[in-house]
């Protein structure tokens, strides 16, 4: 079970009150219709999938039910840094970039 | 190779089973391979053996970074059936259940497979619905599929809670007669001594570190044992499909997941089928030693750790004591997960890559263990031609840019 520290409520709570979104840090494309199909396929089903730090978006959603980031290790899953929507996270990797 | 049989067991019982044959090879590697296959698991060993067996290619080598069988192949429910909902996986599926059918006599392996029966359980009007679908496009396809009522279904299991009082009611199920089970590791096992008799190199405790090109096109890879080269490079790793792709700079839709599993001590026979329940994430069948073997959904977080969130575990545990009651005081044995490599249309990629003699097999996510005979051969064959097997063309990788998505979610493929 995850100890996961939320930066809103700033408190530590169970996993089981969180879900996980997904990559963190993607931005809707601007203009879709200007995208190569490659682009836009990129856009919708390619993720980082990496062996090692990921940023990903949780939501606390059996609490105050906001979005946020976390800085994880996929191997030992230790969480690094939980932070608000709008940052940048503050420990990466050439891989995370 | 030495044939297996009841007469060879009686032979042997006089020497005290002490002049069995090794099962494998274990060889040093080569310097050079025609194909190099990345990933000792079922999918890997059975592309070695069809490729031998059916191509006639046999400097090849199956390179494993631990030991065959120690990734999903042998962390899987088991559960083989081939009733889903779109043509070109009821079509990749069912070619593999009929390769599973002739199995263990073309091995000479007994691979304990069990047509036992599948049951995917329906809790609501939508479920049923969605059955009915699935059912109808099955028996369009040819595939042996059938809808249960409630009725016929409690008659099936008399101990699954078919009352109306159920926590999940049950309204249905759709009923796959020739699905069932087989023990997975000796698959592997099956797979590996067929290949290696066919002189196919094992090469275990080697890790694929990197992957050599050379003008554009694969050339070998390097490895904790050294640099092999090969003129192909085929990756069937699962879980760990990303990492090699990233080697070469290639991005997969894939995103790696815990997938968990666990087993009850043994208790006298009392389930002869499987029974699957998707909506609740519970899927149950008894083995032939008498455990219940128990599969729980994934975890959703990406995770490489081969374990997964206790929460998940009791969420599963909780949804199959409430189907089966009869179940509340067995006690689990041992738990474990593994890594699995789910794609955004919950199907498999099998295809080339833009790099001249690499190829990827992947993707199989939650449910690639009923896939394993079809999946090696139409691999092998798909890398011995380097053109698609017919079955394979459309899950090729092109299709996450094309938009030709084949999507099994929801309607069979949410879980194994
Ligand atoms: C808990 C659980 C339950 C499941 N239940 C079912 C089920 O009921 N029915 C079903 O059909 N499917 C099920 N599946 C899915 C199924 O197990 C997989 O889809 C299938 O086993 C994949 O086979 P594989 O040979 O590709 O993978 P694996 O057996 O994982 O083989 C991949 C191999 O590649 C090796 N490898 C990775 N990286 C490298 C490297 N760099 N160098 C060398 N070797 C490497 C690994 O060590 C591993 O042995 C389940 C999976 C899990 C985890
Ligand atoms: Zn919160």
């Amino acid at each position: 079970m995850l100890h996961i520290h939320c930066p809103y409520c700033e408190e530590y709570r169970e996993e089981e009150e969180f879900s996980v979104v997904g990559e963190a840090h993607i931005i809707r494309p601007l203009a879709p219709e200007e995208l190569t199909d490659q682009e836009w396929a990129s856009y919708l089903f390619f993720r980082k999938n990496p062996r090692g730090l990921h940023h990903e978006m949780w939501a606390h959603s059996h609490g105050c039910r906001k979005f946020f980031n976390m800085t994880r290790h996929t191997v030992t899953y230790q969480i690094l840094e939980t932070y608000k929507m709008g940052q940048q996270p503050s420990i990466t990797t050439e891989d995370t970039k | 190779m030495q044939k297996y049989s009841g007469f060879g067991l009686l032979k042997h019982s006089m020497s005290h089973h002490e002049n069995w044959q090794r099962v494998w090879r274990n060889p040093a590697p080569k310097k050079h391979y025609d194909v190099v296959i990345v990933g000792g698991g079922g999918h890997g060993l059975a592309t070695a053996y069809y490729m031998a067996k059916e191509h006639g290619l046999t400097n090849i080598a199956v390179v494993e970074k631990g030991y065959l069988g120690g990734g999903n192949t042998a962390r899987n429910t088991t559960i083989v059936r081939s009733n889903y909902l779109w043509d070109e996986a009821a079509h990749l599926y069912e070619h593999s259940l009929k390769l599973w059918e002739g199995l263990a006599q073309d091995l000479n392996y007994n691979l304990m497979f069990s047509q036992r029966g599948v049951l995917n359980l329906g809790h609501s009007l939508q479920d049923m619905r969605d059955i009915e679908r699935r059912v109808n496009a099955n028996r369009l396809n040819g595939i042996d599929s059938q809808v249960l009522n409630n009725a016929q279904v409690q008659a099936k299991v008399p101990i699954l809670d078919c009352s109306k009082n159920a926590r999940y009611p049950v309204m249905g199920a759709s009923w796959q007669a020739r699905g069932g089970t087989a023990r997975h590791d000796a698959v592997a096992w099956g797979f590996a001594r067929a290949a290696d008799a066919l002189g196919v190199d094992l090469l275990q405790q080697t890790e694929v570190t990197g992957i050599r090109r050379k003008d554009g096109a694969v050339c070998g890879v390097e490895t904790n044992r050294g640099f092999i080269s090969a003129d192909k490079v085929a990756c069937v790793a699962s879980g760990n499909s990303s990492t090699l792709a990233k080697m070469v700079g290639i991005d997969l839709p894939l995103e790696s997941h815990p997938l968990q599993a666990m087993v009850s001590e043994p208790i006298k026979p009392i389930l002869d089928t499987v029974v699957m329940s998707n909506h609740v994430h519970g899927y149950l069948s008894q083995s032939d030693k008498g455990d219940l073997v128990i599969g729980a959904g994934i975890d959703s977080y990406l995770g490489y750790g081969q374990r997964g969130s206790f929460d998940v575990v009791e969420h599963t545990i909780a949804a199959i004591i409430e189907m089966f009651p009869i179940f509340s005081r067995v006690r689990l044995n041992r738990a474990w997960g593994g890594v699995v490599d789910t794609c955004p249309d919950a199907c498999p990629i099998i295809s080339k890559t833009h790099i001249k003699g690499l190829y990827f097999n992947c993707g199989w996510g939650t449910g690639g263990f009923k896939a394993t005979p079809g999946s090696g051969q139409v691999f092998a064959h798909t890398v011995a031609k380097d053109e698609p097997h017919p079955l394979a063309k459309a899950f090729n990788i092109d299709r996450f840019t094309s938009g030709k998505l084949i999507d099994e979610h929801g309607a069979a493929g949410v879980a194994h």
